[in-house]
Parts: structure tokens; C-alpha cells; sequence
């Protein structure tokens, strides 16, 4: 295979003596073993060096123990309020980006492509979808917080005894969480229905199906993999954000509800995810309780690593089992 | 097959009279080749079915009414002509073969009679086409659709179980969807008219993309005639399948005839012949020559026709 490719090489003329470029070979064959390697090892490095400390540090009653102000970390408690936050928070910003970037793509790639309107439409919702994808979390953050300060939206967060509008809840929170699962799924949902074959529109047109019936019925349900797909990498941003739980969501640390309405009071209410809380007991937070932030960073992992085997899962093998369509 | 006995008979010819290659080539833009030439200085050898697939299907006693009526009927992709001036008509209980080299428009026309072509950019229509006496432009797309029906060249089931694929047909825009009890016995006997009940009656529920070639090929036939549709449009069904598929479908076709009228577009010569009432031959977007089967293949009127069918070119 080797003299082959060798022979094929000198063909091609490169100036460098042979000799010269075989070793430019080997280097770049090696780099990139190197860098695939390595990657594994920082990866493994990661799952074995959090789990050795998980499984060192994480008792179960953390998992169930509402964190607690103590002076020593005896009575700290543990970080199922965290907990909840990022689990609430995921499912606010999935429940918010998944419609808006499936409707989205299918807009863009089954009817964005008309007239000459309608395409110069499609490129700006492009271009902008982008520009959300390329803002870093803390500027979502901040713009986030200039918009639910407006008195208009103050009942959607936490307020103040007197009335002041802090601009921070799940609501606000999730919302702009949203902001950053939507370009990946928008993504995914996209490259879906671009790569189902146009005689699949075909056969449903000459069916006499319009088109929003067929993407209804037909495109959509055989994208469901990509969605599923998109969703995990969705998620797995929402769960990483520190910043936007930092500044939208209080980062308190118990989750503190407002109002008497069972499930609006904790969307208008405050809290903190895992993220935070690893942030804030570990050396350079408040805390200063490593081995709290460490069982916390286990469980966020295990979360994120269980939460994309389970949604690949759910999008593989739904692709071609019966759909009750009709 | 008779086809292939003429390339061969061609071939012998050839090389006996002058050392060419008998291979043709394909574009009918090239100069006449020499070979050409001499084939057609000879009589014209009438193209014989074979003796058991003539007596396999007799011409349609079921002609009907007209269905579709063509006049002067002309398509184009952005100003360049595919398919000029064509007038024809289809009559129910009866196969219409259009046939003739890639790129003569018969395609391009089949997908004008359901207006599919208006689904790509750039493309206008001329002419008129009358279904039962009403324009179909004046009709609504999707009423059009179900009245009109098409099955492509790949078999294109949906990525749904076989009952799904056939009871999605059976929904009517703009209607409640009925209960799968009420579409039961339509989808049942859709399957069944389309030959393939007896294979799938236990697995209803299993997906369609699990079916073989022909089997799912059948499907989209069951799901095109499930809605009583007047007209049903083949675009090349039987290409992407096996032979034996293929005779399945030939004789589901002459079945078929009997309640609808048939439009297939076909490469295949031997299949137009054994499956067609009446042949269209198209040539460069020119509808060349229309008449009954035999007519068409063993006294055809004009030249290229006679050329097409003894297999010199396309």
C-alpha cells in the first residue's frame, strides 16, 4: 500500500527530495495518531480521574439533600436543588428551541426556496441563526437580563419586597438557554430534510398531499433521528452553560419559588444548576468545598454522557419501526 | 426480447457487407454513421413478437370514454422546449406506451398530465389538457393528484408500515382522518387489486421498506389506484426491478386496464409491446407517431419510428 501511495506521490512532482517528504509523512502519519490518542487519553483522563473522585467523595444522600448554609461542610448538605435546576432549565430550553428549529428548517428548505423573496428571507434567517450560534453564553447572558428587566415582562421573574425587577428565573433563564440549543438543532433538523431524496416529496405530491401534509407526515417523521440527534447536542449546551445560570437564574442555592402557583412559582422563582454549584465550591468559588464540587461534576457528567446514549438510542430506533401516522 | 434478435440480426448484416463496428452510438446528434445507412437500405424486417407473450395478453375489449385529451400540449424549462406540440388521447381500458430515446420529452409529458412539472422552477406549459372535458389547470392540485395518479420509476414507499402507506392515500385533504376501521376494507382492497394482499396479509403492520424491490413496487401502485383514480401515470415502473417482478407487474398492468386508463413511459420496447394498446413514439420533444401497438411496431409510418423499433438507435 505504502509503494504504492510513494509511486502515486512522485508522479504528482512535489519539489522535495524524497527522501525529504517521507519523513514530512511519517511526522503528519504520527501527528495524527498523536493527537487521536491523546484526545482518547484526555478523554479517559476525564471519565476516570471524575469518577475516581465521584465515587471517593459522592455519597448517595447528596443526590437527595437540599444544600443548607453551615459553617463547616458536615452540614452543607448535599445538591438536589442544582440538581433540579439544570434538569428544569434543560427542559425549558429544549421545550422553547425544538419547535422554533424544526419549524425553522422546515421553513427554510421546503419553502424558503420559491421566489427570489423568499430565498433572500431564507438568507438572512441563515446568517442569523449563525450569528446566535457564534454568541458566547455571558453576551446571551447579559442581553437576557436587559430584556426581562423591563417592567412589561417583570412578572415572568423574581422580584424584590418592594417591586424591583431582578430580571432573573427559570423563565428568563430557559429562555435564553434556548438561544443556545437552537442552531444545532436547527442545524441537524436541516441537513435531515435536505438529505431525504425528492422523490419522496414526489410521491406524496402525487398523492394529491399538499406539502405541509407531507412534511407533516412524511418528512418529518423520517428526520426524527436528526432531531433526536440535535436535542442531545441542544442539551448538552444548556447543561454546560455557567454563565446564563450565574446572571439569569440568581445561582441561589436553594431554589427559591415566587408566588402561591404550584408550577408558576418556580418558573418565576430563582436557583442554580450543577454547573454553578461545581463553580461556586470549588477553590475559586465561595465554598471552597473541592470534594462537593467534584461528586457534583461526576453527577453532571454521568447526566450528560446517560442523556446522549439515551437519546441516540431513541433516535436509532424509531427511524424504521411503524409510525401510527394515520 | 425480439431486441436483441435484431441487434444481432444487425450485427450479422454489418459485418458481411462492411467491416464497421455495429455498435451505435448513442446521441442522436452525431452524423449518421455509415452502418446506419445500410440497415436502413434494407427492407425493413417486421419486428415479430414473441409467439407466447402475444397470445398472453389479446388487445383491450374494455375501451371506454376518453379521459384525457391533449391538444397541442407543450412544455419548457426555462424557454428551452422539452416536449412541442403534442395532441393525443387517452381513453379508460387502455395502455398508452410512450416510448423513444432519453431525453425526447415522454417523461417531461407524462408528469405535465398530474402537473408535477410545475413543482420545478422555470417550467411553463402550452396547450390544452382536458380531464373528462375539464381543463386540468382549472382543477385544484391535490383533486388533480388523486384523480391522476403516479408511480415512479424507484419504488418510493414511505418509511411507514404497508397499511400507513396505503391509508395515507385514502386521506382526504381537509377532512378528518377516518378511524382504521372504516379505511380497513379500502386498504385491503387497494392491496388486492394491486396483487399483493396474499404476500402482506399478516405483517399489515410491518414497515414498508422491509418488502423486496417488486413488492414495494406494488405497494406504490396500491397506494397510487387506492383512491379511484381515473388515470395512473407509470414512469418506467418495471427499470428498477427484476424480470420476474417485471412480468408481475405487466400482468398487474393489463389487469388494471380494465377500470382506468394507463399512461406508462418505458425504455423497454418489448415491454410497450406487451403491454400497450397504443403507442406514442416521441423523438427530440416531437410526438413522431401514435397508433395501436401493432401498427406502431410492425408498419410504422414514419422513418425514425421504423428506425426506433428495429433498435438502430437511442
Amino acid at each position: 500500500m505504502s509503494a504504492v501511495a510513494v509511486h502515486s506521490g512522485r508522479t504528482r512532482g512535489r519539489r522535495s527530495s524524497p527522501m525529504s517528504w517521507r519523513w514530512s509523512d511519517r511526522l503528519a502519519l504520527a501527528a495524527a495518531w498523536l493527537a487521536g490518542l491523546s484526545l482518547c487519553l484526555i478523554a479517559a483522563a476525564i471519565v476516570l480521574y471524575m469518577g475516581y473522585r465521584g465515587i471517593q467523595y459522592l455519597r448517595p444522600g447528596m443526590i437527595f439533600e437540599r444544600p443548607q448554609v453551615s459553617a463547616d461542610q458536615a452540614g452543607s448538605g448535599g445538591f438536589l436543588d442544582p440538581l433540579l435546576g439544570t434538569i428544569v432549565v434543560s427542559a425549558i430550553g429544549i421545550a422553547i428551541a425544538m419547535p422554533l428549529a424544526v419549524a425553522s428548517a422546515v421553513w427554510i428548505t421546503e419553502y424558503g426556496q420559491g421566489g427570489r423573496v423568499s430565498r433572500s428571507l431564507a438568507r438572512v434567517v441563515e446568517s442569523s441563526i449563525e450569528i446566535v450560534a457564534g454568541t458566547p453564553d455571558i453576551v446571551i447572558a447579559i442581553f437576557g437580563l436587559a430584556v426581562f428587566q423591563l417592567p412589561l415582562l417583570a412578572p415572568l421573574s423574581f422580584q424584590a419586597e418592594g417591586g424591583g425587577v431582578f430580571g432573573r428565573s427559570f423563565i428568563a433563564a430557559g429562555a435564553m438557554m434556548s438561544l443556545l440549543a437552537l442552531p444545532p438543532l436547527y442545524a441537524a433538523t436541516r441537513d435531515g430534510l435536505q438529505a431525504v431524496p425528492a422523490q419522496m416529496r414526489e410521491a406524496a405530491f402525487a398523492l394529491g398531499k399538499t406539502r405541509i401534509t407531507t412534511v407533516r407526515r412524511v418528512l418529518l417523521p423520517s428526520v426524527r433521528s436528526n432531531i433526536a440527534t440535535g436535542t442531545t447536542l441542544g442539551i448538552s449546551r444548556i447543561v454546560g452553560s455557567t454563565a446564563i445560570v450565574l446572571i439569569l437564574l440568581g445561582s441561589t442555592l436553594r431554589i427559591e419559588t415566587q408566588g402561591a402557583v404550584p408550577v408558576v412559582n418556580l418558573l418565576r422563582g430563582t436557583g442554580s444548576s450543577l454547573t454553578t454549584y461545581v463553580y461556586e465550591n470549588s477553590p475559586a468559588g465561595e465554598g471552597a468545598a473541592p470534594e462537593k464540587a467534584y461528586a457534583a461534576a461526576f453527577v453532571l457528567l454521568v447526566l450528560v454522557l446517560a442523556l446522549n446514549v439515551a437519546i441516540e438510542r431513541l433516535g436509532r430506533g424509531r427511524r424504521d419501526v411503524v409510525s401510527s401516522v394515520i | 426480447m425480439y431486441a436483441d434478435e435484431m441487434v444481432l440480426d444487425r450485427s450479422n448484416a454489418s459485418s458481411a457487407e462492411m467491416p464497421v463496428p455495429p455498435v451505435m452510438p448513442a446521441s442522436p446528434e452525431l452524423p449518421v454513421p455509415p452502418v446506419r445507412t445500410i440497415v436502413l437500405d434494407r427492407a425493413p424486417t417486421p419486428v415479430r413478437p414473441v409467439p407466447e407473450r402475444e397470445a398472453v395478453r389479446p388487445l383491450s375489449d374494455f375501451a371506454g370514454p376518453e379521459r384525457l385529451s391533449l391538444r397541442h400540449v407543450g412544455v419548457s424549462y426555462a424557454g428551452k422546449e422539452a416536449v412541442r406540440s403534442v395532441s393525443l388521447s387517452i381513453h379508460q381500458g387502455e395502455v398508452l406506451a410512450l416510448i423513444g430515446p432519453s431525453g425526447c420529452g415522454k417523461t417531461t409529458l407524462l408528469r405535465t398530465l398530474n402537473r408535477l412539472t410545475e413543482l420545478t422552477a422555470g417550467a411553463s406549459r402550452t396547450g390544452e389538457i382536458l380531464l373528462d372535458g375539464e381543463d386540468i389547470h382549472d382543477l385544484v392540485d391535490t383533486t388533480l393528484r388523486s384523480r391522476v395518479a403516479m408511480v415512479f420509476q424507484q419504488p418510493n414507499p414511505f418509511p411507514m408500515s404497508i397499511f400507513d402507506n396505503v391509508a395515507f392515500a385514502l386521506r382526504e385533504q381537509g377532512r378528518k382522518r377516518p378511524a382504521r376501521r372504516q379505511l380497513e376494507p379500502l386498504v385491503v382492497d387497494a392491496l388486492r387489486r394491486a396483487g399483493l394482499y396474499d404476500e402482506v396479509r399478516d405483517e399489515l403492520d410491518r414497515p414498508a421498506l422491509r418488502l423486496s424491490g417488486g413488492q414495494q413496487q406494488r405497494l406504490c401502485i396500491a397506494r397510487a389506484i387506492a383512491p379511484r383514480p381515473e388515470v395512473l401515470l407509470m414512469d418506467e415502473p418495471c427499470s428498477a426491478l427484476d424480470p420476474i417482478s417485471t412480468g408481475v407487474i405487466e400482468e398487474l398492468i393489463g389487469e388494471l386496464r380494465r377500470e382506468l386508463a394507463v399512461v406508462i413511459v418505458t425504455h423497454n420496447l418489448a415491454q410497450a409491446h406487451r403491454v400497450a394498446d397504443k403507442v406514442a413514439f416521441m423523438y427530440l420533444g416531437d410526438l413522431v407517431e401514435y397508433g395501436g401497438v401493432r401498427d406502431v411496431f410492425e408498419d410504422p409510418r414514419a422513418q425514425r419510428t421504423r428506425e426506433y423499433v428495429q433498435g438502430a438507435f437511442g
